[in-house]
């Protein structure tokens, strides 16, 4: 009796969780997280080791910069867990969303001025359109570039696929971090960056760099909005070919669907989820810096949607979380409290990528489907389980 | 029954070359409408090859392809495949991690419309479209006799039921011509016999014409109107199963083969 609810219970668990309770849950923990931030660290009656450890642990600067990981990995998740494609340059399309935000949020051109629906004094120079609308114009121009790069390489096999995005991902970067002078034009202002850019109108309120919670909520709905995307998409046509060709390219093919349209149009959803984390990352940090868009953030993103669990949003929201905070936070704060208890001076955060790698390594040896598979993958990589939990149902039925 | 003189598929002078060797020399092959052929001969001899050539996986080094009154030698496999030529694969070639009427549904790819846009917002139009997808793939599946798998994964299916969705995936595509490529591998005697009336059903009520290739030769002597025998590369004879049947060459082809084997014992 016992073992037979035993394994009941098993079965039960391994029911994939349906994406109306993921999207709960989220939510709630957004919910929780946001009262956190916006009430309970301001109330004078929070007890101050609650306050220190939860300024700590998880400051809500950390929180907000995690979110716009999320966000990207979930662009990533499009192209890599989606479409099977292999791409190492996705920075290139964070840098671009980001300086879609420098110049359209900015006085950075001075020489010009246009407000578009904008909510900072009209006598500003330079380009200052809405926030919400930069979402949209990083978004199109990073759709722009996933086509123009992703015409003519996706036609290569998947190695050198992958080649060619790690230089896109190299040269994109280099060209803002070499952009001060053009022929003459300052397009990025070289190594000195972009600095100050308009708040994020609300219609209530003007969020600044230090609305944290406020922030909190806007960069919450945008990991939301492409978590929605992401599933509409897989759930149509589209994610099916996406799915259809990572399967099993040439019978793909032979079935009627177009590759180099299909894989394009995985690479530019991806794009524009790599606009939007960079329009975000831009105003988070109220600028936009060249040196900060280097080749690690790509294979960073890569390993959070490698942790995660390749395919499925919940899984690539959790690894990118849990790696960024492990990166921003985690690691500093562990070394801060190991120093001072032991009264030594390791330098914990050297030791990120070692610990990435480490995870990867580990990952893809015991659990390559990632902490939360999709519930496809999970029938492949534990092909003894899944051979005795679905004969049976075979044989019931007949 | 007597066959129809109009062509849908004529592919004239093919010739396929991989480096030295030459797969397909100079093979000329029609197929007459809603008619049921076949191509057979030795391992090697090049039959898979020509199927590549027809579904635009190869492209000819000499000769083209008809496709009714349109030339498909250099359209791409996807824009082929659309157009009403569809195929199954020798060695199956499903998409494993995807249901039975998820590879179904990937074979109308082309025929949706649906785009980004209206499939994030998920409009009136794009749901009635999947809607009717989503039926017509069921339908097809209770066709071939597996529609109670229709939400199986494909890789948890049994191998005869894998050879039949591989059949209905061809079929979603509404093609008019069905190139089954040694579809009863690795049947049995009985399951053999049952393809045969299977293949004259689908005929029927699907309307299209069927290549097959094919070892069996019990399968091929009852099924095919036409016969046509490659041997290395070459077409060697074409006819009614009777007149293959008696073809010396032929006979020659096969027992040369077994006799050779036999000295490689
Ligand atoms: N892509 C390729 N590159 C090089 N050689 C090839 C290729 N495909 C087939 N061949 C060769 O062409 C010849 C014909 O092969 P093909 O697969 O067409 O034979 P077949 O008649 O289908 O045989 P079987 O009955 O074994 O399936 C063989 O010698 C094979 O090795
Ligand atoms: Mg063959």
């Amino acid at each position: 009796m016992a073992t037979r609810a035993a394994r009941k219970a098993k079965k039960a668990a391994k029911q994939p969780v349906s994406h109306r309770t993921w999207a709960l849950g989220y939510l709630a923990v957004a919910a929780v997280m946001f009262a956190v931030y916006q009430y309970a660290l301001p109330w004078e009656g929070l007890p101050l080791p609650i306050y220190d450890f939860l300024q700590l642990w998880l400051p809500p600067s950390s929180v907000n910069e995690a979110l716009v990981y999320v966000i990207c990995a979930l662009g990533l998740n499009i192209v890599v867990g989606y479409a099977g494609l292999l791409d190492l340059g996705y920075v290139a399309f964070w840098a671009i969303g980001g300086y879609s935000a420098g110049w359209f949020m900015s006085n950075f051109f001075e020489q010009w001025k246009f407000h578009g629906l904008s909510s900072v004094a009209t006598t500003e120079p330079g380009l200052h359109i809405n926030f919400w609308l930069v979402l949209v114009i990083g978004g199109a121009v990073c759709a722009f570039f996933g086509v123009v790069i992703g015409a003519p390489t996706l036609r290569l096999k998947s190695d050198y696929l992958a080649l060619v995005t790690l230089g896109f991902g190299e040269i994109i970067p280099q060209i803002f971090f070499n952009g001060e002078n053009i022929n003459g034009f300052n397009l990025s202002n070289g190594t000195k960056g972009i600095t100050r850019l308009d708040p994020i109108p609300t219609g209530v309120k003007d969020l600044g760099p230090f609305d944290f919670g406020s922030k909190f909520v806007v960069f919450v709905l945008l990991a939301a909005i492409m978590v929605f995307i992401s599933l509409q998409l897989r759930r149509g046509r589209l994610g099916r070919a996406w799915l259809a060709i990572r399967e099993d390219e040439l019978a793909a093919s032979m079935m009627g669907v177009p590759l180099m349209r299909t894989k394009l149009a995985s690479y530019a959803v991806g794009a524009v989820a790599g606009g939007i984390g960079g329009v975000a990352f831009a105003t988070h940090v109220d600028g936009v810096y060249a040196e900060r868009f280097n080749f690690s953030i790509s294979i960073f993103l890569l390993a959070m949607v490698v942790l995660g669990g390749m395919g499925n949003v919940w899984g690539v929201i959790l690894g990118a979380f849990i790696l960024a905070w492990v990166n921003s936070t985690g690691l500093p704060a562990l070394g801060d409290t190991f120093n001072s208890q032991f009264g030594t001076e390791v330098d914990f955060p050297s030791f990120t990528f070692l610990l990435f790698g480490l995870v990867l390594i580990l990952m893809i040896l015991f659990k390559r489907e990632g902490l939360i598979p999709e519930s496809r993958l999970r029938l492949v990589l534990h092909e003894g389980d899944a051979d005795e939990e679905l004969k049976p149902a075979h044989e019931e039925e007949k | 029954m007597t066959l129809s003189n109009e062509l849908v598929l004529d592919a004239t002078n093919i010739s396929v070359q991989f480096g030295g060797l030459l797969a397909v020399n100079d093979v000329s092959f029609n197929i007459p409408k809603k008619s049921v052929v076949s191509l057979i001969g030795p391992n090697g001899a090049g039959k898979t090859t020509f199927f590549n050539v027809l579904t635009g996986l190869y492209k000819p080094s000499e000769g083209k392809v008809m496709f009714g009154d349109r030339e498909i030698t250099d359209l791409p496999p996807h824009k082929i495949a659309s157009i009403g030529l569809a195929r199954t694969f020798q060695n199956i070639r499903l998409f494993g991690l995807m249901t039975a009427e998820e590879n179904l549904m990937v074979a109308m790819h082309s025929h949706l419309k649906s785009g980004i846009a209206s499939t994030i917002l998920r409009t009136p139009r794009q749901r009635k479209e999947e809607k009717e997808a989503l039926d017509t793939a069921r339908e097809i599946l209770d066709f071939v006799g597996i529609g109670k798998w229709a939400s199986e994964y494909a890789r948890n299916l049994s191998y005869g039921d894998q050879r039949r969705l591989e059949v209905a995936r061809a079929l979603a595509l509404k093609p008019e011509i069905l190139l089954l490529d040694e579809p009863t591998a690795g049947m049995n005697p009985q399951e053999s016999g049952v393809f045969v009336d299977f293949v004259h059903r689908v005929r029927d009520a699907r309307d299209v014409a069927i290549l097959l290739i094919e070892h069996d030769m019990s399968v091929v002597m009852s099924v095919s109107e036409r016969i046509t025998v490659l041997d290395r590369g070459e077409k060697i004879a074409e006819g009614s199963p009777e007149e293959i049947r008696s073809n010396q060459r032929v006979i020659e082809a096969y027992l040369g083969k077994a006799a050779s084997e036999g000295r490689g014992k």
